[in-house]
């Protein structure tokens, strides 16, 4: 299971990943892509949108299940990636790159310093996935 | 792992689209040992079958398989079933796993009116589903049983299959040709491991749960708590092949001869989705902006590449074209009604029975 090391993780399995120009790009963890199975439809949120931390930004179908992506992070929506759209399989096959879902410019970028390491999201899907 | 009516069973192994496409293309295993497996015999087992069942269950040969909707008095389905003809007064009858203690109760209760015993027997049953086009040949690599002369929904019982004696059957839940077996509890790990490995290089491939309901849902085959409960009657769930009234009396008759003279005040309908969305199970839909039912099933579907639905509709039976919504999360998304069934396989027959 991959969880790279220059990211940080929310406990709902999105991570967040701060980018040189001041924004946040967010997409959902391996783990989580791997306990849905095969995505088949991502909802992403309207460009332009201000969303809270906790507020839910889009949904992830994969065949059996429905599930929320929720907003690791406060901000608003700069950009969100539309090539899901036709090839929602790529959150399966490349959750930490071309799997992302959306850019946003965050209100506080220090608040990604509450959300999990990479140690402390290993710790929490170990603990899962032994549950 | 899922937890099913008691029941630890797999929701996949390699992934639902995988093993989904296995059936289509080449086969999938299922281990379905699940399935309620309840013994009726006796010298009035058919004809106790026979009211129990809206099928001709007693004009049966022995060596046939039928599928048949069990009914209540009120036409509404206790159970839909595959009833096998052992003899001529020996009957299994596999039912539903969530079913299966209700079913047990009622059967036995009816056997109080005639002169058989009723028997649950689903412990001492493994149950394996082989299906997909390569099913025939995989299993004639393990038996010296005429397995290729078998038509659908007839079986063969005490076939020798890789050392294991098992009951085969040409039935399945997938819309493939394909084969279902039943041996003992014990015997049933020797006899998948033997199907898996004669298996694996024509392409099959150990399938799970997922799979299995969108392979039954593509084939638009019922689902019991989704197309089929004790509030749904076969008429409306396009099921009235299977209830057969020129055969005598049989439990539910009355009310769904009523349903017959009057029409049906509900249909079962497909739908594909034009707006973006995947419908699922309980999703209420709309007819002309007004609420006229709700989803039994909805999925993408694999084989076919479109977001499906199945939906039971109220008012005048639907027509291909015609537009609904669906509401999807508090959004109403157009969809179109479609032919049923979504999907046959080439060249296939209707389901016997």
């Amino acid at each position: 299971m991959q969880v790279p090391e220059d990211l940080r993780y929310s406990r709902e399995h999105e991570w967040v990943r701060l980018e040189g120009d001041g924004t946040a790009r967010v997409g959902i963890t391996d783990y989580a892509q791997s306990e849905l199975g095969d995505v088949v439809y991502v909802e992403l949120p309207e460009v332009g949108r201000h969303l809270r931390a906790g507020e839910a930004l889009g949904v992830v179908e994969s065949v059996k299940s429905v599930s929320d992506i929720y907003c690791p992070i406060s901000g608003r929506v700069a950009e969100v990636n539309g090539a899901l759209t036709a090839s929602p399989e790529k959150v399966n096959q490349d959750p930490y790159g071309e799997g992302w879902m959306v850019r946003l410019e965050p209100d506080d970028p220090a608040e990604a310093e509450s959300l999990l390491d990479a140690a402390g999201y290993r710790a929490l899907i170990g603990a899962e996935g032994g549950a | 792992m899922g937890e099913f009516a008691g029941w630890e069973l797999p929701i996949q192994f390699s992934g639902i689209l995988e093993e989904h496409r296995a059936v289509r293309s080449a086969a999938g295993l299922f281990d379905v040992s699940h399935m309620g497996k309840i013994v009726v015999r006796g010298r009035e087992a058919a004809a106790l079958l026979d009211f129990a069942a809206t099928n001709a269950v007693a004009q049966a040969e022995v060596g046939q398989a039928v599928y048949t909707p069990f009914c209540r008095e009120d036409g509404g389905v206790l159970d839909d079933a595959v009833v096998y003809r052992r003899g001529e007064s020996s009957f299994l009858v596999v039912v539903n796993a969530a079913n299966t203690a209700k079913d047990f109760r009622h059967l036995a209760e009816l056997a109080r009116r005639f002169e058989t015993e009723v028997e649950d027997e689903t412990e001492g049953w493994g149950q394996i589903a082989l299906q997909g086009p390569e099913a025939e040949a995989i299993l004639e690599e393990l038996t010296e049983a005429p397995i290729h002369d078998l038509g659908s929904y007839r079986f063969l019982d005490g076939a020798t299959v890789a050392g294991v004696s098992a009951l085969v059957s040409r039935t399945g839940y997938t819309g493939e040709d394909g084969f279902e077996l039943y041996a003992g509890a014990a015997q049933i790990e020797a006899l998948a491991r033997a199907i898996l490995a004669a298996g694996r290089p024509r392409g099959l491939l150990p399938a799970g749960l997922g799979a299995r309901d969108t392979l039954r849902f593509e084939a638009c085959l019922p689902l019991y708590g989704q197309e089929l409960d004790e509030g749904i009657n076969p008429l409306e769930a396009r099921l009235g092949r299977f209830v057969k009234f020129e055969k005598g009396d049989f439990l539910g008759r009355e009310a769904l001869e009523r349903v017959r003279r009057e029409g049906p005040r509900r249909h079962l309908v497909g739908f594909r989705m034009v707006g973006r969305g995947i419908a699922r199970h309980g999703y209420e839909v709309f007819r002309d902006g007004r609420p006229a039912g709700r989803v039994t099933s909805g999925s993408y579907a694999p084989s076919l590449e479109a977001n499906l639905g199945l939906a039971l509709l109220e008012g005048e039976a639907p027509q291909p074209g015609e537009r609904l919504e669906v509401e999807v999360r508090g959004r109403r998304v157009e969809a179109e009604v479609v032919k049923l069934p979504f999907y046959r396989r080439p060249g296939a027959a209707r389901r016997g029975g």
